[in-house]
């Protein structure tokens, strides 16, 4: 997996801005992945994470300092912050209540950077977001137009997170997690926490949707309303409904698949593009994942 | 008399009209064999659910070791040494077996918020898990999904769980219930063979197997405790008989409703 991502660094460098929004959306689609696949906690807001972090980053680099790094660890800072406030709202309720809070906080947040427009720019957004050079122990490297560092950086970024999830996820706590998905009743008469655990991953989580939101403004120079926006949220999950949840890697081949899909349907009929996309999208979910990757299996007999 | 451990005064639950447990005190003992026993809705898994905080009472108190617990939260009474198995099977499905008791050990030596170091990475969870496993036939299933178990293997594997949280009082609600018959004496000798300073509080429908196991009974009726005393006086109460156990020929009856 990880070699594969690596091996694009050479494969491509024509296309690595494209890769650059894979890398950016696959980090996203994990970060929802560990609430979602491991916690179970359904969201339809996780743009607003995802939010706070691009215009975290835009507006540090702006008004304060344009170094990457520390703009990351501000912008992840952020989203952590916030999802540890927002946590309190997802800890009771079913999961349509949950749908609706987590929505509920995107469209706040959304509006709030549309009023606040001194500082986020408002409905013409962030603009002329300069970041400075990449410290990395190669030297400072540049942003460079056709996006190579900027992908290096994003690929980066993404294989830290991937490798703390993975941690997560095998460790006490994240089989913990999966226990209180499964059955609430029994993960507490078993001495656990459920509420400190639902506060945690969901922070967590947040602080990735932060990072692959400052990744975004960083590396495109410009953070927009459009961050907040409802179709990231639907978006995200997509990717997840495509690539599976549960096991961390989904939301990586969901994101591959998706953005490609996406990239090489518009060009072919960039009108409808939509309704490929919505095509593929029934068919992948009446089938099932498994068969659907399983060609073979698609005309035979079904034994008795 | 050996020191109290779990204790109950005056406590009173209310659902709207219906009163499941109406002023129930009771006393268990430390190392106590004790049953819990009355007719269907009597509010036996009510007065369990009150004893872990699953439910809150409307009035009365409840008392560990002479600390009051009645607002403690279910997660902590665990960690005081309060398990509880459920009349239900409560697993956790996507797990395995393995999984499920790696976990819970790891709850009960404070290791479960660890998030860096794998689960059963600790020298101490492998070898309880091995144990449990091995105690309750579960190592040819451990690595398949608990919800892929038959109702037998999920039914020994939930009364594993709530072994490996090391309990000092051990609640259990009908725990061989639709366990084979074969398999219902070797879940009592486990039982059986806990430390003696635990308690056990059971709650059963099958006499012979509360006479065999307990040494005290309290008898529950409409919420609120009807008789109480030793296994042979109860037995022999004629009250006990006549609301419970039934007379003649509705005993078989009135044991298994």
């Amino acid at each position: 997996m990880l070699a594969a991502l690596l091996l694009s660094w050479w494969l491509l460098p024509t296309h690595a801005l494209l890769l650059n929004e894979i890398a950016i959306l696959a980090l996203f689609a994990v970060s929802l992945d560990l609430i979602l696949g491991y916690a179970g906690i359904v969201s339809l807001g996780h743009a607003a994470f995802f939010g706070i972090g691009s215009y975290a980053a835009a507006i540090f680099a702006k008004l304060v300092m344009p170094d990457p790094w520390v703009g990351m660890a501000v912008a992840i800072t952020s989203a952590a912050l916030l999802g540890a406030a927002c946590s309190v709202l997802i800890l009771r309720g079913s999961d349509l209540t949950r749908l609706m809070v987590t929505l509920g906080v995107a469209s706040i947040l959304y509006e709030l950077a549309n009023k606040l427009d001194t500082l986020t720019g408002g409905a013409d957004g962030l603009q002329g977001v300069v970041m400075g050079p990449l410290l990395t122990p190669l030297g400072a490297l540049e942003f460079d137009i056709a996006g190579r560092t900027a992908y290096a950086y994003t690929l980066a970024v993404l294989v830290v997170c991937l490798l703390i999830a993975r941690r997560l996820v095998h460790s006490p706590f994240g089989y913990s997690l999966q226990a209180l998905r499964d059955n609430r009743l029994r993960a507490q008469s078993i001495g656990l926490s459920v509420n400190m655990r639902l506060v945690a991953v969901y922070t967590i989580a947040a602080a990735m949707a932060g990072a692959a939101g400052g990744l975004l403004a960083q590396t495109s120079g410009f953070s927009s309303l459009d961050v907040f926006d409802f179709h990231r949220s639907a978006e995200v999950m997509l990717v997840l409904v495509i690539g599976g949840t549960g096991y961390l890697y989904g939301g990586i081949f969901g994101a591959v698949v998706f953005k490609l899909m996406h990239d090489l349907i518009s060009a072919w009929t960039p009108q409808y593009w939509n309704f490929w996309m919505g095509l593929f999208l029934v068919v992948l979910v009446l089938v099932g994942r498994d068969k659907f990757v399983r060609p073979w299996t698609w005309f035979g007999v079904a034994k008795p | 008399m050996s020191r109290v451990v779990l204790e109950t005064r005056g406590l009173l639950k209310r659902f709207g009209g219906i009163v499941p447990t109406n002023d129930v005190s009771i006393r268990v003992h430390k190392g106590a064999r004790h049953a819990l026993i009355g007719p269907n809705g009597a509010g036996k898994t009510t007065l369990v659910n009150l004893l872990t905080g699953v439910l809150e009472p409307t009035s009365g108190s409840i008392w560990l070791d002479g600390q009051d617990i009645t607002r403690l939260a279910p997660h902590l009474r665990v960690r005081r040494g309060i398990v509880r198995t459920f009349q239900i099977n409560q697993s956790f499905s996507e797990l395995t077996p393995l999984q499920s008791l790696a976990l819970t050990v790891s709850a009960q030596l404070g290791l479960s918020g660890g998030f860096w170091k794998p689960l059963g990475s600790d020298a101490r969870v492998a070898p309880a898990c091995e144990k449990l496993l091995a105690q309750f036939h579960l190592d040819d299933v451990m690595n398949q999904k608990v919800a892929l178990l038959a109702y037998g293997k999920r039914r020994l594997l939930e009364i594993a769980t709530a072994l490996a949280c090391e309990p000092r009082v051990l609640l259990l609600d009908e725990p061989v219930a639709g366990v084979p018959e074969g398999e219902r004496q070797e879940i009592f000798d486990i039982v059986g063979a806990l430390p003696a300073d635990v308690s056990v509080l059971l709650i059963e429908h099958d006499m012979d197997l509360v006479f065999n196991f307990a040494k005290s009974v309290t008898v529950l009726v409409n919420g609120a405790v009807f008789a109480e005393g030793d296994v042979q006086a109860i037995a022999n109460d004629p009250r006990v008989k006549a609301v419970y156990l039934g007379e003649g020929e509705t005993a078989g009856e009135a044991a298994h409703g």
